[in-house]
């Protein structure tokens, strides 16, 4: 794994390398780069299974960042190719041609988190919601306990508690005085 | 007409017709004689009436025996909604043996008279569960399994599934826990049993006498209505 990290050094600027366990690293690359380096991943180092793409909203830095896991079955190592893109008109180049199901996951994150990939067959077409008109649902300043509160009456007397501090004050009653 | 209107004229068109299936649209049909009509399918495909408040028998004695005979023979749709869709699986098997009650499933809303709303339902579901609903032959019950169809259960929060299934269909049994266990479903066969036997099973006809409320609260959160109203 090393080997292959030093080896992609030399032709793509890497940041972050980060050896989660023996058999998954994830790196993090420009956004314009990071298609390059999957491409280059598949064709000549043999990642030729796409496992997932994942999004995670930092909405603090005002970014997405996406993830590509790729796995090389022969060596039976993952690679995680991380960039990260601006939230503000969030667009990135569509890599449904590197993978058809690639498409599929497009899709999903045009409708959780409204980022756009140009090209992608039926990204525009509604993936799990059928007739969602308000901001995508995954992205963090959507908030989905008021949403709910409005839209599906929620039932009056329903308490709930927050784990922590209930389950202190039941065991550790003397602790909190 | 000016081209503006034109263009405000195709845009409204656009608007209605942006939710609904391809199959639901107008269009031009060839009949096998050869003549070319143009069919509306939400016209023309299905009935427009309104659901009909069931009558019991105005003697009470053979009114007494239907209710027996329907409390002997429950047929259940089989729909799974949630996690409580595995629930109902091991009822059929010899374990719990759900057919010694008289209770057995059914693969189609017009074969069954039991829907048992298995867990959360979200949206897109619910839309489903609205229509199998109104195709089900009366006299038809509603149990609701689980506590996510009393107060949202531990999905009370989220933007995709709905709190309270009363706001939307009648519900006669409420069976609580998180998940309950086939037992506690046979409990619930028995509580609407009795229900039957003592003909007060009739919220069919509260679906019927508040049709429009019931329809309200559906249309607000099914966005993309794209059925007609009543899909009897």
């Amino acid at each position: 794994m090393e080997q292959l990290i030093n080896k992609l050094q030399k032709s793509f600027k890497l940041s972050d390398v980060k050896h989660q366990r023996e058999n998954l690293t994830f790196v993090t690359v420009k956004k314009d780069s990071a298609l390059d380096l999957v491409t280059h991943c598949r064709d000549y180092e043999g990642f030729s299974h796409f496992v997932l793409l994942s999004c995670v909203d930092w909405i603090e830095d005002g970014k997405f960042q996406l993830t590509y896991l790729l796995n090389n079955p022969s060596g039976k190592f993952d690679l995680g190719i991380r960039t990260f893109i601006s939230r503000d008109n969030a667009s990135m180049t569509s890599a449904h041609l590197l993978w058809r199901q690639i498409a599929t996951y497009q899709r999903e994150l045009k409708e959780m988190y409204g980022i756009d990939f140009p090209g992608s067959p039926r990204v525009d077409e509604s993936f799990i919601l059928e007739g969602w008109d308000e901001i995508p649902p995954m992205r963090r300043e959507f908030d989905t306990k008021k949403y709910s509160e409005d839209t599906y009456f929620p039932r009056e007397g329903r308490g709930s508690n927050d784990p922590a501090t209930y389950m202190k004050s039941k065991l550790y009653p003397d602790d909190e005085k | 007409m000016t081209n503006e209107t034109n263009n405000i004229v195709e845009d409204k068109l656009e608007l209605e017709d942006k939710f609904l299936a391809p199959e639901n649209r107008k269009r031009q049909v060839t009949t096998p004689d050869g003549t070319i009509i143009e069919v509306d399918p939400l016209r023309d495909y299905f009935s427009d009436a309104r659901p009909q408040i069931y009558r019991p028998n105005s003697i009470p004695v053979i009114e007494n025996f239907l209710n027996w005979a329907r409390a002997e023979s429950l047929w259940v749709l089989g729909f799974g909604t949630g996690c409580g869709s595995i629930e109902l699986p091991p009822l059929t098997t010899p374990r719990f043996d759900a057919y010694r009650f008289g209770v057995q499933m059914r693969a189609t809303p017009r074969q069954s008279n039991v829907f048992i709303i298995s867990g959360y339902l979200s949206v897109k579901t619910l839309k489903r569960v609205v229509r199998s609903y109104e195709q089900m032959p009366n006299p038809k019950y509603v149990i609701a399994l689980g506590s996510c169809t009393i107060n949202g259960g531990m999905y009370y929060d989220s933007y995709n599934t709905i709190n309270r299934l009363d706001q939307y269909m009648p519900v006669d049994v409420y069976i609580a826990g998180c998940m309950p266990r086939p037992e506690a479903l046979l409990a619930g066969f028995n509580k609407l049993k009795e229900l039957i036997k003592a003909g007060k099973a009739e919220k069919a006809n509260e679906y019927v006498e508040n049709f429009d409320w019931y329809k309200a609260n559906q249309k607000k959160i099914i966005k993309d209505w794209n059925m007609p109203d009543y899909n009897w």
